[in-house]
Parts: C-alpha cells; structure tokens; sequence
C-alpha cells in the first residue's frame, strides 16, 4: 500500500526514511504542535515550495533541462487565482475558474517556450527562459490596473478558508478551529497530493525516458524517442505542478504580487533548494525546502541564543551576531555543497548502498 | 533475387576535404548476414551512423523497403525498424542494467510515451527486459547501474538494448571488442542464432576474421571510404583487397587467410 503510494520508490536510506517521516508529521501536525501564526505560515510556505521545488527537479534533475522560468509559471499560478478572485468575488467556481485559466495559460506558455527553443543547444533555452520571464515579470508590474503593479492585489478567498471563519464551537486540543486552520489542511494536503502524483510521474515509463534523456540523448534518439516531444511535455508538465504551488500559496497568503512570486530572489532560493536537497531526487525537494525555510525563518534567533550564549569569547560573539545571519547562511550553502555535491539526498543513498 | 530491405546509392559524407564514405551503393536482404570489413579509419562505423541517421548524408540516398529515409532523424529510422549497437558503448549510465533494456522494449511500444497509463505496472515490458538479459547472461546483475558494470558486461548491454528492440536491420559496430576471450562465444552464439531465424538483415563490422568467416554469408570491403571489394567470404578473403584491407590491423602479411 505504502509502497505503491510512493510508486515504489521508497527512500533508499533508512536516515532518509526517519528524517522524511519526521518532516511530514510535523507538517501534518504544525498547527497543533506549534502554535502561533509565524509557525503555521512557516509550515505552509514549506509545503508549497516542496511542490515547487519538485517541479523544478523534474525539469533540472530528471530531464537534464535548466530553466529560470520556473517563478514565472509559480506566478501565473498565483495571478491567476488572486485575479479571479479579486476580479470576480471569493467563490468557490471562481476559485476553480482561475485555476484552469492559470493551468492552460501556463501551460501553453511552457509548450511555445519548449517548442521555440528546444531543438537548440541547452543554454540558448536557458536563456530564452530567462528572458521570457523577466519580461513576463515585467509586464506584470507595468500593467498595475490589472496586477495591482508593484504593490500586487491582496484578496479575499472563500468563506471557508478565513480567518474569521470558526468551524467548530470548542477548541480542539487547545487549538481554536478557525478557516486558517481550513486554509493550511487544504493547502498541506494537496501539496502531499501534487508530491505523490509528481512521484508517480517521474517513476513512470514516461519518467525512465525522462533520465534517458538526461543519461544519453543521443542514445535515446537512436532507440526511437523523439527527444524534442519528450523534453517540451517535461516542460508542460513542470509547468503545470508549478502553476499549482502558485495557486497554493495564493490561496494561503491571500495575496499575489511581483515579490513573493515571480522574482528571481526567489528563483535564486528554489534553485538552492534542488541543490541542496539532491537533483534528480524528488525526496531532496522535500528536504532541501524543509532545511532551506527552516534556516531562512529561524538561523537569526538561533544565532541570537548563540551569540549570548558565546558571551566573553573572543570574536564569536560578534560572529554569531544575528545581523550577520545572511553572511552564514551563505556559508552554509558553499558548505553543503563543497560536502554533499550530490546534495543531502544523494549523500544519503550513497551511504545506504555501500 | 528478392529486393534488399536496406539500400544505400552512392551514399557519401565529406568532412571538409576528407570524404570519408564515398559513393557507397549497395543492398542488404532479409535472411543475410553480412560482413564489413576494413582497416582501422576506412569509414565502416561512419557508414554506420549514416544508416542510422547519427551523421547527415552529404549526398546521396538510403532506402528502407524502397522508401527513402535519407532525410529522416534518428528516431523516425529506429521507429521503422533499424537497429543499432554503438561501437564505442553507449547506455544510459546512472540506470540500472534492467532499466537500460526495458527503455529498449518500450520504445517499440505505441504507448511509450503515453501519460495516461502512469498507474500501469508494465508487466509484459519487464518480462521481455529480463529475457534479452538473459539471452546475453546479464540477468544477475539486473539492479546494477550501468556504469558500475566491468567493460565486458557493458559491451553485452549494448548489444542487449539493440537485441531488445527487435529491429528489423540489426548494425553490430565490432560488437566483441575488448571482451575477454570467455566472453566472446555469448555475442557470438547470440548473432548466430539471429541469423538462424531467417528474416533479419544483420550487418556486421569485425576485424577477427575467423569470426567473419563463420558468420557471413557476404562480405563487404571498404578501403578510405569506398566499397572495394563485395562477394562470398572464400572469394573476398583470398582476394588482393582485403589482404589490403589488412595490412595496417594484422600483425602479419596473410594473417587473413588464417
Ligand atoms: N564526426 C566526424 N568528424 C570528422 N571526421 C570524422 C568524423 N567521424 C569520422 N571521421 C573520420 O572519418 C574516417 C572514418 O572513421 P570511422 O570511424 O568511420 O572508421 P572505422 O572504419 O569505423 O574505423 P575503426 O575500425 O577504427 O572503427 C576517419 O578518418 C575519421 O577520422
Ligand atoms: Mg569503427
């Protein structure tokens, strides 16, 4: 059962298996365990990247495609919906209306793009996704009588997922059951959803030829496989999972703007992410976002405890200061990466097989 | 005589001065197994890659089945049944044995690449993998990557994913090079049996002559890009041409008559 939910492609390490469980019971359970908003929207935002970093893995880890679009169609995602529903009221149909519009739209831009470019030399596609997004980014910001430009479009969502909303008159476990509350299951069940189906994907016949595409391409080409159709639905594919973690973190944040989904900032993170937890791995998605936000949310009053705890050392102190939290996560990532160039994942596996 | 199944008129590729096949026109049939030979650099394997589409002609035409294919890509010539194992290997190295064959099997399938059977286990396509394993004695390292193999066991693998798509036109590229001498009678049988079945075009490039002599019914000589000499192995043997051929590979005057 277990076994055919993960599409037979359990984690190959038994450290992997415990630190993974882990990770899905914690988020399965954040609200109760850790209450407070700034926990929950951790935890949410987690889970929306893991599906989005997924996405990206699929195209850079299984196919051997890199892109820089990957927040473009994460933004088609969360414009579509924060549109649909600033535009036309905070309904479920229309909540449903603005992720199709946002699933075709994106979809068909992967499909040009792909199309366009893929027949060429990898980074000429790497290029054309840079460029198309940063226009893309651009017209989002320039066209501020539909986008809400650079201050984006903040939203309502339906009766269910608010705030306000209570569910159930007693608090359960101490917990106050509010449409929050709705909002976070909604938002970590489909992202365990959207996991499952993108595992299922990759551990596909479809997904084999992926990696023989990424292995060998000529090879392929020579069994029969048309590289070009392989590689452009990849990229539809991607497209379309990353257009749904637009919409997730749309509905969780209602709110949609250039910063918190189409900047390269956060290309520059997702990137990191699939560095960082193992290409080729969608298990690493998992990780390397858990690891990533955690440290991103939680590194400055960590090094606050640290730095006063370090009091009457030499230099530590100020070392640890938690001023300089971005001066260590940088340190951090040239670390992970000079020891696990296969990422934590691939480390892992490495381990279990010897 | 019946029509060839694969046919090449005055097929020709130039690397800037260098012609490196030169107006090769000729015909393989169904049923016959033939040999090309030549020493190292006359162009057999870039003969090779013309058939297969991995080069683009300079000029002249290929036909399968009196169609013309010259203009197609790799793919659309593999889809129509022409098979190929590399001289150099070439798998897919981070997969594992099993994995490489199965990608073999399923490239024939029509629902190769279809989306809407991500659900289906695919049971026929692992049993057909696993009997071209064993066909060539691999089956017992089935989960090893391919890369991790020894070089023998990965020239195996090569002729395994060709035997597993079950191509019509079978091109071996000196399919036991560098196989230890134990090692070699496995390929051997292997071709042996293909040829056995009667109804397969096979072309083969091999340098062991004792190996060429029990295998073909035609051999073809290619000397600097042009089709020297083509007949029955006892005549092509004997003749000027392939002690020629064979100057710069044996390692003595006549070593071709054996
Ligand atoms: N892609 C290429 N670009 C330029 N020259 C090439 C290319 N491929 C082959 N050649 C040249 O064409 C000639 C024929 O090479 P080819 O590999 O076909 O020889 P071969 O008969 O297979 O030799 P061997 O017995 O060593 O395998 C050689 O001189 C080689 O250098
Ligand atoms: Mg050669």
């Amino acid at each position: 059962m277990i076994g055919k939910l993960l599409s037979y492609d359990p984690p190959k390490s038994r450290v992997l298996g415990v630190v993974l469980a882990i990770i899905v019971l914690g988020l399965a359970l954040a609200p109760f365990l850790f209450p407070g908003a700034a926990a929950i929207n951790t935890a949410a935002k987690i889970c929306i990247f893991i599906v989005l970093v997924a996405s990206y893995d699929i195209l850079i880890g299984y196919t051997g495609i890199v892109s820089f679009a990957q927040t473009m169609f994460f933004g088609i995602g969360g414009y579509g919906v924060g549109l649909s529903l600033y535009f036309l009221g905070p309904t479920w149909p229309v909540l449903a209306l603005g992720i199709v519009i946002a699933l075709i739209l994106g979809v068909a831009l992967a499909f040009v793009i792909g199309l366009v470019s893929l027949r060429v030399k990898a980074i000429f596609f790497a290029m054309i996704t840079l460029a198309v997004a940063s226009a893309f980014l651009i017209l989002a910001t320039q066209l501020s009588e539909l986008t809400g430009g650079e201050d984006g479009r903040t939203f309502r969502v339906p009766e269910l997922l608010r705030p306000g909303t209570k569910l159930l008159e007693a608090p359960l476990f101490g917990l106050e059951i509010t449409g929050r509350i709705a909002a976070y299951y909604l938002v970590f069940l489909a992202a365990l959803a959207l996991f499952l189906v993108a595992l299922r994907l990759v551990n596909s016949c479809f997904g084999r030829v992926l990696q023989a595409i990424r292995e060998n391409e000529s090879r392929a080409e020579a069994l029969g496989y048309r590289v070009v159709y392989y590689r452009t639905l990849a990229s539809c594919l991607s497209a379309a999972l990353a257009v749904c973690a637009g919409v997730l973190s749309a509905i969780w944040l209602r709110y949609t703007g250039p910063e918190t989904t189409l900047s390269f900032a956060i290309m520059l993170d997702v990137l990191l992410m699939v560095v960082i937890g193992g290409m080729g791995t969608l298990y690493g998605a998992v990780i390397g976002a858990s690891l990533f936000i955690l440290a991103q949310n939680y590194l400055q009053k960590l090094m606050g405890v640290a730095s006063a705890a370090t009091e009457g050392f030499p230099l530590l102190p100020r070392l640890l200061h938690p001023d300089r939290w971005l001066l260590l996560l940088g340190v951090l990532f040239v670390l992970s990466v000079y020891f696990f160039p296969t990422g934590i994942v691939g480390r892992l596996t490495q381990r279990a097989r010897k | 005589m019946s029509v060839p199944v694969l046919e090449t008129r005055d097929l020709t590729i130039r690397f800037g001065g260098h012609v490196a096949v030169n107006a090769v026109s000729t015909g393989f049939r169904a049923g016959e197994l033939t040999a090309i030979v030549g020493p190292n650099g006359a162009g057999k394997t870039t003969y090779f890659n013309l058939i297969s589409g991995q080069l683009p002609a300079t000029s002249g035409q290929i036909f399968l089945d009196g169609e013309e294919i010259t203009a197609l890509p790799p793919s659309a010539r593999a889809q129509k049944g022409i098979g190929r194992a590399f001289q150099i290997t070439s798998l897919f190295p981070n997969l594992t044995v099993h994995e490489n064959v199965r990608l073999a099997v399923q490239a024939r399938s029509r629902h190769a690449a279809s989306l809407t059977r991500l659900w289906s286990s695919h049971r026929e396509w692992i049993e057909r993998a696993e009997r071209a394993l064993e066909e060539v004695n691999l089956h017992n390292q089935r989960d090893t990557l391919a890369a991790a193999l020894p070089h023998g066991d990965k020239r195996k693998l090569e002729v395994a994913i060709m035997m597993a798509l079950e191509p019509r036109v079978f091109m071996f590229d000196e399919p036991t090079a560098g196989m230890s001498v134990d090692e070699v009678p496995v390929i051997l049988d292997l071709i042996a049996k293909l040829k056995a079945r009667g109804d397969k075009t096979i072309l083969l490039v091999e340098h062991k002559m004792d190996v060429v002599r029990s295998l073909a019914d035609r051999i073809i000589v290619l000397l600097n890009g042009t089709l020297s000499a083509d007949g029955d192995p006892a005549e092509v043997t004997a003749s000027a041409a392939v002690q020629e051929a064979y100057l710069g590979v044996a390692p003595k005057r006549g070593a071709a008559h054996g």
